[in-house]
């Protein structure tokens, strides 16, 4: 099975509208999920100009992107993606 | 940090976003207007509380405050329009940094210790032999607090091997060091600025974010777009709240429209190396022990609450007021601001001519998301002068110390540090006994931080604690030591 793609934004308006809860996200996740996942942390996922940046921090699974992510949140998309497949 | 505080800060920073874009913008005063709307548009979900006109009311005085105003000077009828125009008037920045939103403010219950259900009625009662002032009685098979005669002492909540006592607390009186936030008649939470030491608990306490800071930011864009060459000096802990180095750190800035950026750093080596004279000096004529001086919110604390302690503060200035002094040298006509992570620092630069602004971190960051500046893609900028590895670490626990410690030349033994992590009630009554009698038991060298952890856990910091004491450490460990300087 491929692994699950998860991508964690560590861009200036992600980290200062709290993305800093995200800096230990991708080793958690990790820990949790080993080689279910893949985890990239990326600049900017280019969703967070206009309106849009008080909805970060952005992560985003699979192509899915993910509005005030949140440990919680993002696991749950993998969690519902593992039982899917 | 819980989720409820997080989402108050980000409702702060939000709007400061949409305050500089506004500013950016050909029509600032009307677009101040619009941010209450912007926010919560018409028909759109109200997440906390009774309803969307309450919610934009809230807004309104978030804005007002991020213009720099303190609700004192809302009458609620004025415009954030006409607050927008008065605000680009403005001359000199107020001098209180902190105000409260009585609208925000939830009117916690008054703070009392009072039995639960938990209360099993028992034989021995503990509690009632526990209580010094008979507080406590018998009220059907329970026990029962006398509100009146209740000290609100906590031993009887010790007592009860059941934990059926509990003590509610306000948590912005439970945060203030130094009684200064006080419900008032209305139930709603008002701040004695003749107590108040500007250290931001409060603030950081709340999780309705009803204190909040009036911002400078208008003012310190302002300054840049009317093309004044304009500095900024950040502080050492800013290292670890923003996802960049130093040196990018720079270029940041002057992508933002400052002229340069300096390092307060630098006034750190001079602050130490100043404070290890004071403390050789004063160990020569027998003092007993000696504080460090560089901690605002500390200085306050002093002026207003310990005087006694004074004669045992070191004469040495803070590193913003060598940082400063330096700046001022190097660029006569500049105007200079102080890029800070808490707000007591707006409170010393009162009567410092070398200061003109303070922004704190929470405001650099969202004028940052403002520009659309990616810091970590900003050019690595060297600094013309290297701050030492202990003027980096000034902003820990245990930071200035240890720059003293480096720049001491006498015999190492001769220091004994003594930390105080923190001005918490427990901390403050310490103080007012060294003060009292002269003598400090736990060292000599007392290194006073008003936030625990030091300035990398300032009120308005960006990064959680852990993480940022690893990135200024990171950085920290770059740099050559005092002692070999």
């Amino acid at each position: 099975m491929k692994p699950i793609k998860i991508e964690i934004c560590l861009g200036t308006t992600c980290f200062v509208m709290g993305g800093e809860t995200l800096q230990n996200m991708g080793d958690m996740l990790k820990k949790k999920y080993g080689a279910k996942i893949e985890v990239e942390a990326v600049r900017c996922l280019e969703v967070c100009s206009s309106d849009n940046f008080s909805k970060a921090p952005y992560a985003r699974v699979d192509g899915e992107v993910i509005g005030e992510a949140s440990l919680e949140k993002v696991q749950a998309v993998i969690e519902k993606k593992l039982n899917h497949e | 940090m819980s989720d409820d505080v997080i989402a108050t800060k980000k409702l702060k920073r939000e709007i400061l976003v949409r305050l500089i874009r506004a500013f950016m913008s050909d029509n600032f005063a009307e677009n101040v207007r619009l941010i209450p709307y912007a926010m919560r548009p018409k028909g759109s979900e109200v997440p906390f509380r009774c309803c969307i006109y309450k919610e934009r009311a809230i807004l309104r005085s978030r804005t007002i405050a991020g213009l720099g105003f303190a609700m004192e000077d809302d009458d609620e009828a004025t415009l954030l329009s006409d607050f927008a125009i008065k605000a680009l008037e403005r001359k000199t920045p107020e001098p209180e940094p902190l105000t409260v939103l009585q609208n925000a403010c939830q009117g916690c219950p008054s703070s009392r210790v009072f039995v639960t259900e938990l209360c099993q009625n028992c034989v021995a009662k503990p509690c009632m032999n526990a209580c010094r002032f008979e507080a406590i009685s018998q009220v059907k098979g329970r026990s029962m607090i006398d509100a009146d005669k209740c000290k609100k002492c906590g031993l009887c909540m010790a007592a009860c091997p059941y934990h059926a006592i509990v003590k509610t607390i306000v948590p912005c009186e439970e945060a203030c060091p130094v009684g200064a936030i006080a419900k008032g008649e209305d139930g709603a939470a008002y701040i004695d600025k003749d107590k108040c030491i500007s250290c931001g608990k409060c603030v950081s306490a709340c999780p309705f974010g009803a204190p909040h800071a009036k911002s400078q930011v208008i003012d310190v864009l302002a300054q840049i777009k009317s093309g004044k060459k304009v500095i900024a000096m950040f502080a050492p802990a800013l290292i670890g709240h923003l996802p960049c180095t130093a040196a990018q750190m720079r270029d940041a800035f002057k992508k933002i429209g400052f002229y340069d950026a300096y390092e307060v750093a630098q006034g750190a080596d001079v602050t130490a190396t100043t404070e290890a004279k004071d403390f050789a000096e004063r160990l020569n004529e027998g003092a007993e022990f000696m504080t460090t001086s560089c901690c605002a919110a500390y200085n306050e604390f002093v002026k207003k609450h310990l005087p006694e302690i004074k004669p045992y503060v070191s004469d040495a200035k803070t590193p913003l007021y060598y940082t400063a002094e330096i700046v001022k040298k190097e660029h006569p006509d500049a105007v200079s601001v102080f890029i800070s992570p808490c707000f007591a620092k707006r409170k010393e630069v009162l009567d410092n001519q070398n200061v003109n602004y303070v922004l704190n971190f929470e405001e650099l960051g969202a004028i940052l998301i403002a520009l659309g500046i990616e810091v970590d893609t900003c050019q690595e900028q060297d600094f013309v002068y290297h701050s030492s590895k202990e003027a980096r670490e000034f902003p820990l626990s245990g930071g200035v110390a240890r720059s003293v410690q480096a720049a001491w030349r006498g015999s190492p033994d001769a220091i004994r540090p003594c930390v105080i992590n923190g001005l918490n009630k427990a901390t403050v009554k310490e103080l007012k006994s060294y003060a009292k009698t002269g003598k400090c038991a736990g060292g000599n060298l007392v290194e006073v931080m008003c936030c625990e952890g030091g300035c990398i856990a300032g009120n308005a910091g960006l990064n959680t604690i852990k993480m940022a004491l690893k990135k200024v450490s990171d950085y920290a460990a770059n740099g050559d030591s005092l002692k070999d300087r």
